[in-house]
């Protein structure tokens, strides 16, 4: 598979070699057992590495002129105000309304769920 | 390459057909950041789910079909790549390799689906599938029920888009086996590109937050 016979640009296929690599260590990793949330730290930074390589060579943002990149920007911004946002709310919640999804009851109701 | 391909000619709003490309690109790269939102309210969901009930997402997660899982990316990032692929062939004028390369993708496409469907079979026959099809037992049930709900939804919404993608890339196949493109004129192939990129980019995500989730654990 050489790029004078298929047209195959060498940059994609390297891509698509490091996209490979990437999903056979983020597999792998995932069943090491490792301290706290670092698993799915790992995970998803392998993501992002994987999604960057796609979005830069695969859809040419890398080369995309300046109005195309801010277009995919503001979806990236937009989603970090939804997390953000909603994060203020969930994050600094003392009681869970819909009560405790381990004792699913009713006792949870009594119990005080205001 | 070939006598029939057409001169690219600018609808009266665009000054170029260049210009025309450029804005039809744009218009794609929008849609598309409106579509990170479509999934991002699902995927906040999910991070609260997770957030509050580690261990029940974890015991879920043990629950996926991580090699059907592993096996479909591994589809999906080869279908990005004959994608790309094409998108060049189009740029080079290689009407022949457009084709096959476009239903190369396609078919890639359809090979995630079915692996997809064999999967939610699997999922059916273990009782699985919440509202329908649902009987867990031990602490984490209710956590698992809320889990696959939200699997069935983003999976389920990630194959929509993975069928109107086949769809589309279908109807370029036959386009560019007619020689509807060529060289100065391929933008379809070129947008359409950039729409089956994104559905990879969705699935690059979802892979570990389903799959991927409590493996390190008993």
């Amino acid at each position: 598979m050489t790029t004078g016979t298929t047209g195959l640009p060498r940059t994609y296929l390297f891509t698509w070699a490091a996209l490979v690599g990437l999903l056979a260590a983020t597999l792998a990793l995932a069943y090491v057992p490792m301290p706290g949330p670092l698993n799915l730290v790992l995970a998803l930074g392998i993501s992002v590495a994987k999604a960057l390589l796609v979005l830069a060579l695969f859809m040419k943002l890398f080369r995309a002129p300046a109005l195309t990149r801010a277009a995919a920007a503001a979806g990236l911004f937009w989603l970090a105000v939804l997390f953000a946002l909603s994060a203020t709310d969930y994050l600094t919640r003392k009681v869970e309304p819909v009560g405790d999804l381990s004792a699913p009851t009713g006792r949870e109701y009594q119990q005080g769920g205001r | 390459m070939s006598d029939t391909a057409p001169i690219p000619r600018p609808e009266p709003q665009y000054a170029t057909a260049g210009q025309q490309a450029e804005a039809a690109t744009f218009g794609m790269w929008v849609f598309l950041a409106t579509e990170v939102l479509f999934f991002g309210g699902l995927l906040l969901a999910y991070t609260w789910l997770r957030a509050s009930h580690p261990d029940g997402v974890a015991e879920a997660g043990r629950h996926t079909k991580v090699v059907i899982g592993s096996v479909n990316t591994m589809v999906l990032l080869t279908s990005s790549l004959t994608m790309a692929w094409s998108v060049h062939a189009a740029e080079q004028g290689r009407q022949k390799a457009l084709t096959r390369l476009l239903a190369a993708t396609a078919l890639l496409g359809l090979l995630f689906l079915g692996l997809k469907g064999y999967e939610y079979h699997g999922e059916w026959t273990e009782h699985l599938v919440p509202g329908l099809n649902f009987h867990q037992d031990g602490p984490h049930a209710r956590t698992i029920e809320l889990f696959y709900f939200l699997y069935f939804l983003l999976t389920g919404l990630h194959g929509i888009h993975v069928t109107i993608g086949i769809v589309l890339i279908a109807l370029l196949t036959v386009r560019a086996r007619r020689g509807a493109f060529s060289a100065r004129c391929y933008t379809p192939v070129e947008v359409t590109g950039l729409y089956w990129h994104f559905v990879d980019i969705v699935w690059i995500f979802l892979y570990p937050l389903i799959y991927l989730v409590g493996r390190s654990g008993p």
